[in-house]
């Protein structure tokens, strides 16, 4: 067997998600080119992580391309490998290697699951080929939970989340938006590969990943509203996004098991179109983040306003994501939600009446996300690029061609979903096949979606066009906000990010400092501090330990055989 | 078609009766019927002032807040009769549309650095992401009556049934409308819009400092919203040839204008910290509603 012959030639599945891999590299490659330039001292580090980023861009192509578990394992390491040096770039700053190492650690957890999964099936196969895998008619629920909770680390999904919110503010903004662009995407491609090849009571198993990630997503998106350092808000509506892919995923499995084939296209569809559209939006509000970090030197929203006046460019792009990235036509983020609530709709008119209650719970958890990101996104562009500075900050100009055109292509392309999802939704449709469903009508609401968008910026452009020409003649003047009777304004008097979700932070409390993750770590760690009178230090208790450890596994494998 | 002339129609005379009915509760001679109108066509003869701390997002924000309100309107349907814009799922696409608008809305108002705008906004964002799960009960409601995902196919089916039940069910939908249609418009008991207090105002404190055309063209769209959703209401009820389901539309148009009217003269506003308590009751009323429907029908 040649080392070429692991790797197959990509399928549709493969080649959707290398497009987005490819499109979001390359758009970083070029940010990131100008962003490094604030690190010209660091000749050594430059070299090496431009060998890193290259290195994980090739792996992560190799990752679509393999079937065959073991070559799959070992190019996933190579990319948690290039991404955890990739994430301690500035590995002079303790900080940055604190989140890196937590990177690294879960990310070989992941790896663990992953492998545990992956034996379960060579055991029962007696294969490493996912072909034959799929070919295998019995039980396999087990090493399919496995694979998914590697997969899930990967993606981040709730309670697998908690290196994403740390990694990501640890990292340069190019590599933040590669990783929650694409990186964590990957954990997707395998969720959908394992649906695919694992023979499973696929009902069950999407009931278990839609109520995983409808939390994700409500959880995401709450922790993200009540976060100052702006790009630990980005990386906690990474885990919401997530949540709304898994979403479409899970319903999608449902559907499938049930027979509800055009169901399950929509849903499947809908997830397959937000990994796309959440690898743009994401990227680019990273991309932007960067650029609001290089210009003030901090990320701090309670320091930063007023910088859509000094950084025009950035300000505008990251208004554009913001729109998407809440689900609002006629940017892209609305088409694949619509897909996802559509399917949901339908299930709810066909499902049993207990199921019903899920798809309720379901919808309404979607709604509410919908309408928390909103609240997080206004706070954030409101409060960053809108109003007067809040403290004083270094006078910046407009960042150059190569940081603005990465950051229109990505725009563009978010607004061509939007205006044309037909184009999009063909080349989903063609993906169809391998989940063994439908295509979906392009002529229906796709379309409609696509025409009703380019009417939202019409009628705005033509309304525009009326008040040009209704207050021509008419008197235009600039003076002061009206301060209500009080005549000494000072923009410390601007509602800040934090009064702003005051009201909200208080409603949802019991959420936010809820902690349910610390408790169980921290009951984690009193159970096994019980046990720390075992490392005491002294050679010869390990080298004791050591033995009973032989001697333990071989009475045991006797007794066993 | 039909539906858009109509409720462009109903809301030139919405708000006057809302101001009409109020003032006859009160015991005032009150402003006639059309006052809001002509207060409208005032401000677009008026120049501009805009504040130096804004930029495009204050300028461009009133445009896209009327744009996406047309839009919704042109989603609603005609009883049988679909509206300008109609796909499965347009109901999805008419809130959230609705949405946009809202999203500019709130920035604008922090475009312009103050803090009560700021504050404004800040209570707009919540309550409409509060009132928002209400409104997708009811539809999910209704559809899963009619087994339909469009406004006009879900409106086009509703009517068939007769039953206590089902009457009993579109009453509650109405009622649970109209008051998703005062949180939206912010009007009592949410919002006062007569206020003089800028601290107690939602709605009316995140436009203080429009001008002009912008304001003309912000209070004009509140009245197409009111109107809008006044039509969903009635949408819940037409029945019968043309002419009489016309009539209806009107009807249900100014029972609920004469509602809101008398609610405001007789109740005060909540105190702001009852008002996420109350949305959470309208949005839990719609979810008992759903289940009963998946019960019973």
């Amino acid at each position: 067997m040649t080392l070429l012959s692991l790797f197959n030639v990509p399928d549709r599945l493969s080649w959707w998600f290398i497009a987005i891999i490819t499109l979001i590299f390359t758009a970083g490659a070029f940010y990131g080119a100008d962003y490094l330039k604030a690190y010209k001292q660091h000749r050594k580090e430059l070299g090496l992580h431009v060998f890193w980023y290259l290195l994980t861009f090739a792996s992560m192509i190799l990752l679509t391309l393999t079937q065959h578990a073991v070559a799959f394992l070992v190019t996933w390491e190579l990319m948690a490998l290039g991404s955890f040096f990739l994430i301690i770039f500035e590995s002079w700053n303790s900080d940055v290697i604190k989140a890196g190492i937590n990177f690294f650690i879960q990310s070989h957890i992941s790896v663990v699951f992953l492998t545990i999964g992956f034996l379960m099936m060579y055991n029962k196969t007696g294969s490493f080929l996912w072909t034959d895998w799929s070919a295998y008619q019995g039980p396999c629920g087990l090493p399919f939970a496995f694979v998914c909770c590697g997969f899930a680390i990967k993606a981040g999904f709730v309670p697998f989340h908690t290196w994403l919110p740390v990694a990501h503010p640890a990292a340069p903004a190019h590599i933040s938006g590669v990783m929650s662009g694409v990186i964590i995407k990957i954990g997707i491609y395998g969720l959908l590969r394992s649906v695919m090849i694992f023979n499973v009571d696929l009902v069950l198993a999407g009931k278990i990943i839609l109520a995983v990630a409808a939390i994700s997503g409500l959880y995401g998106v709450m922790m993200a509203i009540v976060q100052h350092n702006l790009k630990r808000l980005l990386a906690y509506h990474s885990i919401e996004n997530i949540g709304i892919i898994g979403m479409g995923i899970g319903l999608g499995c449902i559907a499938k098991g049930l027979g509800m084939q055009e169901i399950a296209s929509l849903a499947f569809g809908g997830a397959l179109l937000h990994t796309l559209n959440h690898a743009l939006f994401k990227s680019t509000l990273f991309f932007t983040a960067g650029n609001v970090y290089q210009a003030t030197h901090t990320l701090n929203v309670e320091h930063l306003g007023g910088l859509l006046k000094r950084l025009p460019l950035t300000g505008f792009f990251f208004l554009v994501a913001a729109v998407a990235i809440c689900g609002l036509p006629p940017m892209n983020g609305f088409v694949s939600e619509i897909m996802i609530y559509l399917g949901l709709f339908d299930y709810l008119g066909q499902a049993s009446i207990l199921s019903q209650v899920g798809a309720v719970g379901a919808i309404l958890a979607l709604v509410m996300i919908g309408g928390l990101a909103i609240l997080c996104f206004t706070k954030a562009f409101g409060v960053v690029f809108l109003g007067e500075a809040r403290t004083t900050l270094p006078e910046h100009k407009e960042f150059g061609a190569l940081r603005i055109v990465p950051l229109a292509i990505l725009s563009l392309v978010m607004l061509s979903v939007g205006v044309y999802p037909e184009f999009y939704v063909q080349q989903i449709n063609n993906i169809m096949p391998l989940f063994g469903c439908p295509e979906i009508a392009l002529n229906g609401t796709i379309a409609s979606i696509g025409r009703v968008s380019a009417i939202v910026i019409a009628v705005t452009a033509l309304l525009w066009l009326v008040r040009r020409l209704a207050t021509r003649g008419k008197s235009l003047e600039t003076g002061p906000t009206w301060g209500c009777g009080y005549t000494v304004a000072s923009p410390k008097l601007q509602y800040t990010a934090t009064s702003f979700v005051k009201t909200y932070s208080k409603l949802f409390n019991g959420v936010l400092k809820s902690g349910f993750l610390e408790k169980a770590a921290n009951a984690y760690v009193r159970f096994t501090s019980k046990f720390a009178f075992l490392q005491n230090g002294r050679l010869q208790s390990y080298i004791l330990y050591g033995i009973i450890f032989i001697v333990t596994t071989i009475v045991l494998t006797l007794v066993i055989c | 078609m039909l539906s858009f002339a109509l409720i462009i129609l109903a809301s030139l005379f919405f708000s006057g009766l809302i101001v009409r009915t109020k003032s006859i509760c009160a015991g005032r001679k009150g402003p006639g019927i059309f006052q809001p109108l002509k207060d409208v066509r005032r401000l677009f003869k008026k120049g501009t002032v805009y504040s130096t701390s804004t930029t495009f997002v204050f300028r461009i924000a009133p445009l896209i807040y009327a744009a996406s309100v047309l839009m919704a309107c042109a989603c609603i349907p005609f009883g049988g009769k679909p509206g300008l814009i109609h796909f499965e799922g347009d109901f999805v696409f008419f809130a959230y549309v609705l949405s946009l608008g809202k999203f500019f809305c709130i920035i604008a108002a922090l475009d312009a650095a103050s803090s009560f705008e700021g504050m404004g906004a800040s209570r707009e964002a919540l309550y409409s992401m509060l009132a928002e799960p209400a409104f997708f009960l009811i539809m999910g409601s209704i559809s899963l009556i009619s087994g339909h995902t469009s406004f006009v196919d879900i409106f086009a089916n509703l009517n068939s049934y007769d039953d206590a039940f089902h009457i009993g069910a579109t009453i509650v939908m109405a009622v649970i409308l109209l008051i998703i249609a005062m949180v939206e418009s912010s009007r009592l008991p949410i919002d006062d819009p007569k206020t003089h207090l800028e601290l107690t105002m939602i709605h009316e404190v995140m436009i203080l400092d429009n001008s002009g055309f912008d304001l003309g063209l912000i209070l004009s769209t509140g009245y197409m919203k009111f109107a809008m959703y006044g039509a969903l209401i009635a949408n819940l009820f037409l029945a019968g040839p043309l002419a009489m389901s016309i009539g209806i539309f009107f009807l249900v148009q100014a029972v609920c204008a004469i509602a809101i009217g008398i609610t405001e003269s007789f109740m005060a506003r909540f105190r702001m910290n009852h008002n996420p308590e109350f949305i959470f009751s309208v949005a839990a009323a719609a979810l008992v509603l759903v289940f009963s429907i998946m019960q019973f029908s």
